[in-house]
């Protein structure tokens, strides 16, 4: 990291960020970072909130409550389960739930819970919640299938383990055709192939139904239901939820406005810059414009030996006051060497070079800059940074080269 | 020929009182793109550029006979515009606009594909054929006539590419950026096909990213049906991975969508992956 190398502070991403990058809520960082994660980038919705969602559109959970301190438990809706309330998977193997019969128990289960660090998140609520009565285990998903342009539905049988290691044979794969939307066949289907009982065939129908309307209206671009229990009672109800909210679709969600994660001096200007912010463990700053010339400059970075500490991507644009901005929050980050990798659309080069040098001449930095820029009028910005001591480059080849020389020096 | 986009190309700009459409439609038009029209709600009568502006697009197509549309309304109200176009029987629609929400994507590039209307995008550069024209935003000096066909997924990189072939002497048909979002209107296998067809196309170029599996779906295509030599760069093998909560993603990948699957599998279709993007014309000759 480039702070170790340095010896000096660095600004971190917040846990948040820096332990899940692809639930980045900064519009520009999310656009880089959907490409970095085949799950897309939306506002992942702690359990309980999902919960609360399902519970909006008639899908039964089990009745609970939300705390954030153990005296908090004053009574029980009956035996419960204690959950860490944690966006990462895992929390049963780290011991972030715990069953619990009286008030007593519930309250010695929340202490051990609560400040709980589990792979990196430190558990902050817990949810309580009345304890099913397991007969089976079902698994029930949405999420947008890039290649067929549209929604998936999965179902299996196999549910309450990782969707992942059950055979493909056992997971029903339906695709949802746009334009036919969701019809009663659809539930028949995936109760179909659940084979299950007649009561809770219907039950299961209609929980498909409610899933797909909550995916939809609500602007989720993941739903998943696992488990989808089947009680000794016969009836079925949602033991976990995972929901992912399409961060492009919040303005017509004013509900989720203000819920936002605590950010870092750095971070915040960078969320406020609309610029992409992210810690790698390499000495080398980056600022580059766009998702795919970020990473191929990621790319020639490391054909020559060399490795981004951090970059910054300030989205498909040139404008000249994002670059200066950019690099008044690069300085701040504190690179070996700075690379700055451009490529003009809009802008004349000269302008995009004016705006380096003001940040440079509002706050001077100790570390080399590679300056590469590309498009009109770029032999005269060229000209004015390499007048300003920066290390010009003409192409992506050469400006990774004389970056990544300069870091390992 | 060309792919996408012809002589006989009249477009119809969507959004054109902005500054991104006031911009970009002047720019089209220096490309030598025939820019017929404009719409903006409200402003009909003005004129941008000296390009008449219309309230809808229906009134467009009816007094310009515009045939293609380049969207660069905001996203909140791109689903609308996409739609107004195919109601008024635009054959070809450019999305530009970002950030549009992915159901809103999903719904409209089903209507495209069912009325056999090609859309390209959303948030894509465009298309640009040199000595034809251009619909979108791709910067037109990087362009060269000649008989690549250049087929990606970023907006920028695209730039780069198309740039070191140009500077290397090596001009392109048509290129294509059909966007980085999860839903496109276009994608690989689409653009393939085409160049495929296309006589004045000789070559391909590929440009991919890491994540999704569309790069992987091109591999099985050219494998199976294009015959014309492919060179392919995919953006961030060395970038770092994410971690994911859900695992709906990973059934569908199942261990797909990394740099390396994508690699392979273009390499096992016969095609030479450039190992940075400054590669891409040494391969090409």
């Amino acid at each position: 990291m480039i702070g170790q190398a340095r010896d000096k502070p660095f600004y971190r991403l917040s846990k948040y960020h820096a332990e899940n990058m692809n639930s980045c809520p900064w519009k520009t960082a999310k656009y880089a970072l959907t490409r970095f994660t085949p799950e897309g980038d939306g506002m992942k919705l702690y359990e309980y909130k999902a919960k609360e969602l399902l519970r909006k559109h008639g899908i039964p959970v089990p009745d609970g409550f939300v705390v954030s301190s153990s005296d908090q438990v004053k009574e029980l809706p009956g035996p419960v389960m204690v959950k860490a309330q944690v966006l990462i998977g895992g929390r049963g193997k780290a011991g972030g739930i715990k069953p619990a019969d009286t008030v007593e128990e519930a309250r010695k289960a929340a202490s051990a819970i609560l400040g709980l660090n589990i792979r990196g998140y430190v558990t902050k609520q817990v949810l309580l919640e009345r304890r099913l009565e397991v007969a089976k285990e079902l698994y029930l998903g949405i999420t947008i299938d890039r290649s067929r342009r549209g929604l998936l539905l999965m179902a299996s049988a196999s549910g309450g383990m990782d969707i992942e290691s059950v055979p493909e044979d056992r997971i029903l794969m339906l695709p949802m055709d746009p334009l036919i939307g969701y019809q009663g066949f659809v539930g028949r289907r995936v109760s179909g192939f659940l084979k299950l009982g007649k009561e809770q065939k219907t039950q299961v129908a209609d929980i498909v139904r409610k899933l797909y309307t909550l995916m939809v209206s609500e602007d989720a671009e993941l739903v998943e239901i696992n488990p989808l229990v089947v009680t000794k009672d016969g009836k079925v109800v949602a033991g976990d939820a995972k929901v992912t909210i399409d961060s492009d679709a919040l303005f017509r969600h004013k509900e989720y406005e203000g819920l936002e994660e605590d950010l870092t001096p750095l971070e915040a200007k960078a969320k406020e810059l609309d610029i992409a912010f992210v810690q790698l463990d390499g000495n080398i700053g980056v600022i580059a414009n766009g998702a795919g010339l970020t990473m191929a400059t990621l790319d020639s970075l490391n054909m020559f030996g060399g490795k981004a500490g951090v970059f910054l991507d300030l989205g498909g644009t040139d404008d000249p006051e994002k670059v200066k901005s950019a690099m008044l929050l690069m300085e701040e980050a504190d690179p070996k060497v700075i690379l700055l990798n451009i490529f003009g659309g809009i802008t004349k080069c000269d302008t995009v070079a004016k705006g380096v040098l003001e940040a440079i001449e509002m706050k001077p930095t100790s570390a080399p800059i590679v300056a590469r820029i590309k498009g009109l009028n770029e032999e005269l910005g060229r000209d004015m940074l390499k007048e300003a001591g920066m290390i010009p480059a003409s192409g992506l080849s050469e400006a990774a080269e004389k970056a990544s020389k300069e870091s390992l020096r | 020929m060309t792919v996408m986009i012809d002589k006989k190309t009249k477009v119809v700009v969507q959004g054109i009182t902005g500054y991104q459409g006031t911009y970009h439609s002047k720019a089209m038009r220096d490309f030598g793109t025939k820019v017929v029209a404009g719409v903006t709600p409200g402003k009909a009568g003005e004129k941008v550029n000296d390009i008449p502006v219309f309230d809808t697009v229906a009134d467009a197509v009816a007094e310009t006979g515009a045939n293609t549309s380049c969207v660069f309304v905001p996203a909140p109200m791109t689903k609308d515009a996409v739609m107004e176009a195919l109601d008024a029987g635009i054959a070809t629609i450019v999305v530009v606009t970002e950030h549009v929400p992915v159901h809103d994507a999903i719904h409209f590039v089903a209507v495209a594909r069912s009325k056999g209307v090609a859309l390209v995008g959303p948030n894509c550069p465009g298309l640009a054929a040199p000595g034809v024209g251009k619909v979108g935003i791709l910067p037109s000096k990087i362009f060269m006539k000649g008989t690549v066909g250049v087929v990606s997924r970023s907006g920028t990189l695209t730039y780069e590419i198309v740039n070191a072939m140009t500077e290397h002497g090596i001009g392109q048909s048509t290129c294509v950026g059909i966007g980085g979002d999860r839903v496109p209107g276009t994608n690989f296998v689409d653009v393939l096909a085409r160049f495929q067809k296309d006589k004045d196309t000789k070559k391909i170029v590929l440009v991919g990213e890491i994540g999704g599996t569309a790069e992987e779906e091109a591999a099985e295509f050219i494998k199976a049906h294009v015959t014309k030599p492919v060179v392919a760069y995919i953006a961030g093998r060395t970038a770092p991975p994410g971690k994911r909560m859900g695992h709906a993603g990973a059934i569908i990948a199942r261990g797909r969508g990394t740099a390396e699957s994508k690699i392979k599998a273009l390499e096992a279709a016969g095609v030479k992956v450039a190992r940075i993007p400054t590669d891409v014309p040494e391969l090409l000759r």
